[in-house]
């Protein structure tokens, strides 16, 4: 059974439409991406499913229930987190209530055993647990974004563009660690500009254009398909 | 000279009390609610009605004059500024102050133009040292100041609720993907806020006895000055400026010309803001994209 399906959603961004029609599934366990060129509304469909835009028509359903009209914050509690475009952690909290927000649904007695869990996968972050997360590096950012999604122990963990901005050598990183989480249990759908890393780990994939599926298949598929070499891996 | 300083110190504490509610909203809201001052003035004649016509005693009056500006502060954020979330800050700050003559014209209608005066809310003797006399109204209004501060802090930093405004007021988004309902906290945020308009309104009618309509303007404006001197949106920044503020008003009025006192308080803005334009302790904040 699909956990995730998209059903024809339309959104628009006042006058533009933004997303014409997208229809796609997530089934349980599965590493599912997203691909496409700046501006082919791979975020804006992320922030759609996530809740924090609406679409004018189409269904967005979780789990057999309808999202539609769920707020955004009460979507975090059905098993659904994103580790948004651009991290977005709150710079001027420390490390560790930047966590704490992350388990903002969950009970205070879950919390510092979730807390200890993301230290043990980014030990990192445990060094710099008071520091504001401002004073973070980029990579640290990123993981601690990807630490806070997991406060809420998500069924499904949706990343935007984890890989923006990170050297080569932090982007593998994240990237193993999305591999490990997944096979840890937990559904990934992932958007990402970088199409040869995003592919080389993906179950299966949706290539986005000016907001339109135009291709879909599995990873391994799509790294050999010629359209896809010629417009997003560089010929 | 040290009488001054203390009547400074009061009148500062006031202002500071009044300041958080500006700065707290605007950390939050990312607006200037220029109605707030006249939340102090409904703060002002709920206390004195509920005293002066039913003879209801002192605490059970403030109470519900708290209770009222939580109200009042929820029920203005939800009519008059929640729909123009999205508009431009002008729309917003227009609106805010067409709230504070709105409150200041109800106010006339209900209590007309005709000064009330205010009962002393705190009968209790002046505290003497040597030569030195400190009313009883100043001496509860900066235990008032520091117990507020102290809470706000602990509040703001220590509970998850009070994290959760830091969060929002950083990113309405990301707060909303950590499962915060953005809603509720900005309201929380203007009901407390509002709650303190109240018991500055208490505090500042009981030192300065006449009650009217637009007895909350002149103290709002001061207040917003001393948030914005300290540095919009921090809370330790309105405590600061506020007490400094109330001292250089007192000390002005003293030493220099009553008449000018005014004047001189808003130079002192101008001039801060001319050479550490975020306040005295505003940050400027390094952001990291």
């Amino acid at each position: 059974m699909s956990m995730l399906k998209v059903d024809d959603i339309n959104v628009y961004y006042g006058n533009i439409h933004a997303i014409k029609g997208i229809s796609f599934e997530v089934n349980e366990g599965e590493i599912v991406t997203l691909i496409g060129a700046n501006g082919a509304g791979k975020s804006t469909t992320l922030n759609t499913v996530a809740g924090l835009l609406k679409p004018t028509t189409g269904n967005v359903e979780f789990e057999g229930s309808s999202l539609l009209g769920v707020p955004a914050h009460k979507i975090v509690n059905k098993g659904m987190a994103l580790c948004p475009e651009g991290r977005r952690i709150f710079l001027q909290l420390s490390v560790q209530e930047n966590l704490e927000m992350g388990a903002y649904t969950r009970s205070s007695a879950e919390v510092a055993d979730l807390i200890a869990s993301v230290y043990e996968r980014f030990p990192r972050l445990k060094e710099r647990y008071k520091q504001v997360a401002g004073t973070l590096s980029g990579g640290e950012q990123q993981m601690l974004a990807m630490g806070r999604a997991l406060m809420s122990k998500p069924k499904l963990m949706m990343l935007d563009e984890p890989s923006m901005g990170l050297a080569p050598i932090l982007v593998e990183k994240i990237f193993q660690i999305i591999e490990e989480l997944n096979k840890a249990g937990t559904t990934i759908l992932l958007v990402e500009q970088n199409a040869q890393m995003a592919l080389s780990i993906a179950h299966r994939s949706y290539v986005l254009e000016t907001g339109r599926i135009v291709n879909s298949g599995t990873g391994e598929e799509l790294l050999h398909n010629d359209a896809v070499r010629k417009a997003y891996l560089g010929g | 000279m040290l009488n001054y300083l203390i009547n400074g110190i009061s009148l500062g504490s006031v202002y500071a009390i009044i300041a958080l509610g500006y700065t707290m909203v605007y950390g939050i809201a990312k607006m200037l609610n220029f109605a707030h001052g006249d939340v102090i003035m409904v703060g002002g004649y709920v206390a004195f009605c509920t005293t002066s016509y039913l003879g209801w005693p002192v605490i059970p009056a403030v109470l519900l004059s708290i209770f009222v500006c939580m109200v009042l502060g929820i029920v203005i954020e939800r009519l008059a500024y929640k729909p123009l979330r999205a508009a431009t800050s002008l729309a917003v700050l227009i609106t805010a102050i067409g709230v504070s003559y709105f409150l200041q014209n109800v106010a006339l209608l209900i209590w007309t133009s005709n000064p009330k005066v205010f009962p002393n809310m705190v009968t209790l003797p002046s505290l003497v040292i040597g030569d030195l006399q400190i009313s009883s109204v100043a001496l509860v209004t900066i235990i008032a100041c520091i117990i507020i501060m102290i809470v706000l802090t602990l509040f703001t930093n220590k509970t998850k609720m009070g994290k959760a405004m830091r969060a929002v007021s950083e990113d309405k988004d990301a707060a909303q993907l950590m499962g915060i309902n953005v809603n509720a906290t900005i309201s929380l945020t203007f009901a407390i806020g509002s709650g303190l308009a109240a018991i500055a309104g208490v505090l500042l009618c009981s030192a300065y006895p006449t009650l009217m309509p637009t007895t909350g303007s002149m103290p709002g404006i001061k207040a917003f000055t001393a948030a914005v001197f300290g540095g919009i949106g921090s809370i330790p920044g309105a405590m600061l400026g506020g007490i400094l503020l109330g001292i250089i008003e007192i000390f002005g009025k003293a030493y220099i010309s009553t008449q000018l006192s005014d004047a001189i308080v808003f130079s002192v803005l101008i001039i801060i803001l001319l050479v550490k334009p975020t306040g005295l302790l505003g940050k400027k904040v390094n952001e990291k994209v």
